[in-house]
């Protein structure tokens, strides 16, 4: 079985079936119902068994492509570790035993380093396109395919998690199978909405947004990327308003909408750099028709002879300097001796570095931030992160599966994917607006009362930490976090789901000891929280939370340790670690203040019950997973599980010249450094060990604080909030991010709409319009009266009234006598005969 | 020459122009009959006159002893008096059953009387 051929096919079908549900549930249900016709609810039913039984097929077809294909075919190395890149860090670790020499000699000795320093080749994919949407001249779009490690890796996560939330929906959803009584939604007699149930619309998007998001997960080229990109955006607006008649729902959905659109807004400035540059949108290396191997972006930029580093290409530069370098390489293939093609030779690179570091990277950072835009803008990041919070009024399973396991990691996922594009200085943007959104969204989780809104901001700092990893030079880490964050906070949230659903309260202030009423839910919930606190051994195991945010911290301080001289670097390790000792305070504040302590609403609390199984099941299996996501299996494990973790998985995807660290082309003094420092053994004692201890003591130190305040209430929260008043509140009003964007962007919006919609289109343009009317009218009059009533009416008058005369003369001669008729007989037959007569004697003669 | 002509007429044997002068003799009497009678009745009998007047031209022209030549059988001018006759007879039925009418609406034959169509 040839695995090129195979596993392209195998994804297909995995990716195309919720495709196929979607249309099946859309043809059955939606269209009947458009036409009148009403669906029975023990019909719709159905709808979720097509769509749960897609996606479970998906998620079966996607083991099978990872373990049955595709690590047979590549297997899994023990944690690479291996490469020139020790041999520089060892320089370094042996002559400076501590940590901050090290990093004052290190600066002297980078230069040296660079050059000879490992960097990797394409990793083992498989590209191709399924079919061409349209041929612009050069520009082809396609529906392709780009799998690597991380393809199959996030196709086996995505229908996991998708295929427990299908699941769980399923217990979830079943107000929606009988006539619904939104009580949220007052009419203006006072009552409640009544509708009729929508089991099946829930499902069929669900099964729409599956499709999409394995979309982007297998595309092959940027343009792909886009399109399905689009397809998740539009799929959580129709989820966020689910129950469109509430006024809440339907803002947020707007609000996420219209958040996303500008960040694709500067997605498209990236994708149109890319195109204009590259002239390719395809991410791999694509065999053409005739044989000849197309480079995709990713070759393009990263050059074998360049070391793979990554380099702006010819066409990147400007075009005085194309020409340039094009005259030179046409003097030295010509008649030029040989000595002097070596100096003309030397002009080319010089022209090439020049121009290449004037605009070549200059395009580079346009096109790697504007791909980051777009992925601020669906994985929520600052200063877009205000969507994601409101997006929580869509029903919880879609916030569990689209706004925190999976959607808004692909925002993650695309700068992971693209990540050969991205030159230091962009890097260092996605670190910054990582790092910023990180601690203003752990801030807020702080002092939220509402479960899913903690989870929200919670989501927003996690996937902070994301970019933060990616910006900072950890690929593996933060993809790696990006997967075990996707489990446990599937799992958070549907835990949180469960709890809604029995207490009917968003509000944290009306639970408590909840834990003995529902305790799957409690435990399987306290296991989320410890995984994304990181709880663990250090340097043995841990929660999966672990594992990936002890990633994050150390490649945090090893780019600390690389940038020490610029004085704001350590900002990128310290704000992070303080964050997650805030992660694990406020995860373990929503745990205590739900599920322990005493009942806050006794009514409420009477009535709780645990979930049904079809919710507690993936409950279950999400904490499973969340426990061990973050380990590995050993190298002496059978077939294709030998050496199986998903770091190494995810190692064995690096990106095409990622391992080298890569220095700062404007910022010189820029560093980001390789992810493999910090992983050298001699780097345990100044990176390692010191990360460790930091993620660890973060994370006890928050859940040690929650547990004061909340559990042993040694400490009042309420005094607490009193003491730092202004803090508390800037937490509590979301740091006012609503009300700045209000008053900046939505009232300038309304005033120049207000302006326009008065001055513009009422006074001008209706004043040009009426003044046409006016005219066109007074025109009009003027033909009616003038020509119409005087001319043509005259004419008729006139005919009429001369004919009405001549009748009213010939009136008299009909007298009703008889002998006067008679007379009148005889006297023209006597006229006649007079008149022949004459005629004959005058006309014809005698 | 027409003072030649009238005196032909008097001295020539019976002819063609001598049964025309007495149909339109006829036919003139007729007319003024019509033109002056009062009496539905009178009228009548001056259409009579008319048609008798018209008759008698047609047998006139008609007769082989009147004509000169006899190249064909002549009898065109007998049934067409033929068919006037019978013309008269079914006239004279509606005639006077429209002057009974006449008389059962207005108690009176006077045709003077009947003013209804004026305009």
């Amino acid at each position: 079985m040839d695995v090129a051929t195979t596993l392209p096919k195998l994804l297909m079908i995995a990716w195309l079936l919720p495709l196929a549900s979607f249309a099946i549930t859309s043809l059955g249900y939606s269209v009947p119902q458009f036409l009148g016709i009403r669906v029975r609810y023990s019909t719709q039913v159905y709808a979720a068994y097509i769509a749960i039984g897609a996606i479970v097929l998906g998620f079966v077809l996607s083991c099978i492509a990872l373990f049955g294909c595709w690590l047979p075919a590549h297997p899994l190395t023990a944690a690479s570790h291996e490469g020139g890149e020790h041999a520089a860090a060892q320089e370094h670790a042996t002559t400076s035993p501590s940590l901050f020499r090290y990093v004052a000699q290190h600066e002297a000795q980078e230069a040296a380093s660079h050059a000879e320093e490992h960097n990797n080749e394409a990793p083992p994919y498989i590209t191709g396109d399924w079919y061409a949407l349209g041929i612009f001249g050069k520009l082809r779009l396609t529906i392709g395919y780009y799998i690597d490690t991380l393809t199959v890796t996030m196709f086996a996560m995505v229908t996991l998690i998708a295929s427990c939330v299908h699941i769980y929906a399923f217990g979830y959803m079943h107000d929606e199978l009988h006539d619904y009584t939104d009580h949220e939604v007052h009419l203006a007699d006072g009552e409640h909405l009544h509708r009729r149930g929508r089991f099946h619309r829930f499902f069929q998007y669900l099964s729409l947004f599956s499709f999409s998001m394995l979309g982007i997960c297998i595309s092959g080229n940027f343009a792909m990327t886009f399109v399905f990109w689009e397809l998740v955006g539009i799929c959580s607006y129709f989820l966020i308003g689910f129950y469109i008649e509430r006024q809440s729902a339907s803002t947020a959905a707007n609000k996420a909408f219209i958040v996303n659109r500008i960040g694709d807004f500067g997605m498209l400035i990236g994708l149109m750099t890319i195109w204009s540059t590259l002239g390719t949108f395809n991410f791999g290396d694509m065999k053409a028709a005739d044989g000849t191997v197309v480079p995709g972006v990713f070759s393009q930029l990263h050059r074998p002879e360049n070391h793979y580093r990554i380099a702006p290409t010819d066409s990147m530069i400007a075009f005085e300097g194309r020409n340039q370098i094009a005259e030179a390489i046409r003097k030295a293939g010509s008649t030029e001796p040989v000595a002097m093609e070596a100096t003309v030779k030397a002009e080319v690179a010089r022209l090439r570095a020049e121009d290449g570091t004037k605009w070549g990277h200059l395009l580079l950072f346009v096109a790697g931030v504007g791909i980051f835009c777009g992925c601020v803008g669906k994985s929520a990041q600052f200063p877009l992160h205000v969507w994601l919070p409101d997006a929580m009024e869509g029903p919880t399973p879609v916030s569990a599966l689209v706004h925190s396991a999976t959607m808004v990691a692909a925002g993650v996922f695309l700068v992971g994917r693209s990540y050969p594009l991205f030159s230091a200085e962009a890097l260092l943007v996605i670190a910054v607006v990582g790092c910023i959104t990180l601690f203003i969204a752990a801030t807020i989780a702080v002092t939220q009362y509402d479960i899913k809104r903690v989870l929200a901001y919670s989501t927003v700092s996690q996937l902070g930490f994301m970019m933060l990893a990616l910006g900072l030079g950890g690929w593996v880490a933060g993809l790696f976090h990006l997967i075990t964050h996707a489990f446990f906070k599937s799992l958070l949230f549907l835990c949180s789901g469960s709890v809604i659903h029995a207490v009917h309260s968003n509000d944290m202030r009306h639970m408590g000891g909840l834990r003995k009423k529902m305790p799957i839910t409690a435990y399987t919930m306290l296991v989320g929280c410890l995984a994304i606190a990181g709880v663990g051994v250090p340097f043995l195991a841990g929660f999966s939370g672990f594992h990936s945010k002890d990633a994050i911290v150390e490649q945090a301080l090893s780019h600390w340790h690389h940038n020490w001289a610029d004085g704001f670097s350590w900002l990128l390790f310290v704000v992070p670690v303080f964050s997650a000792a805030l992660t694990a305070f406020y995860m373990f504040r929503l745990w205590y203040l739900t599920f322990a302590g005493e009942p806050q609403d006794h009514h409420r609390f009477d009535h709780a019950h645990e979930s049904p199984r079809s919710m507690t099941g993936p409950l279950v299996l999400l904490a499973v997973f969340a426990v061990i996501a973050g380990w590995g299996l050993p190298s002496f494990a059978p077939g294709p599980f030998a050496n199986f973790s998903i770091p190494n998985l995810l190692e064995q995807a690096r990106p095409i010249g990622t391992l080298a660290s890569k220095p700062g082309v404007y910022l010189s003094d820029l560093f980001i450094p390789s992810e493999h420092i910090a992983h050298a053994p001699e780097m345990f004692r100044p990176i390692k060990l010191p990360a460790g201890l930091a993620a660890i003591t973060a994370a006890i130190v928050g859940i040690f604080l929650a547990t004061v305040i909340y559990l042993w209430k040694s400490v009042s929260a309420a005094k607490l909030a009193a003491a730092m008043q202004p803090l508390y509140q800037l937490s509590w009003h979301k740091w006012w991010f609503d009300e700045l964007y209000d008053f900046i962007f939505v009232r300038p919006v309304h005033a120049i709409s207000a302006f326009i919609a008065q001055v513009m289109d009422r006074g001008l343009i209706d004043g040009i319009i009426h003044t046409l009317a006016w005219i066109a009218r007074g025109c009009a009059m003027v033909v009616s009266t003038g020509g119409d009533r005087w001319v043509i009416d005259n004419v008729v008058d006139t005919f009429a009234e001369k004919t009405w005369n001549l009748g009213l003369s010939l009136r008299s001669l009909q007298t009703g006598r008889l002998r006067q008729y008679v007379m009148f007989i005889v006297v023209c037959t006597i006229v006649l005969f007079i008149v022949a007569s004459v005629w004959r004697i005058a006309v014809a003669g005698p | 020459m027409t003072q030649l002509t009238l005196a032909s007429i008097l001295t020539q044997p019976v002819g063609v122009s001598h049964y025309l002068i007495v149909g339109a003799v006829l036919f003139v009497c007729g007319a003024l009959c019509m033109a002056t009678k009062r009496n539905a009745l009178g009228v009548l009998m001056g259409i009579e006159l008319v048609l008798n007047g018209a008759n008698l031209n047609f047998i006139a022209f008609g007769s082989p002893y009147l004509r000169k030549a006899s190249e064909t059988m002549g009898l065109d001018g007998q049934l067409m008096s033929l068919f006037v006759i019978v013309l008269a007879a079914a006239e004279a039925a509606v005639a006077l059953a429209i002057a009974l009418n006449f008389y059962n609406s207005f108690n009176t034959i006077d045709v003077d009387r009947a003013d209804q169509l004026q305009g």
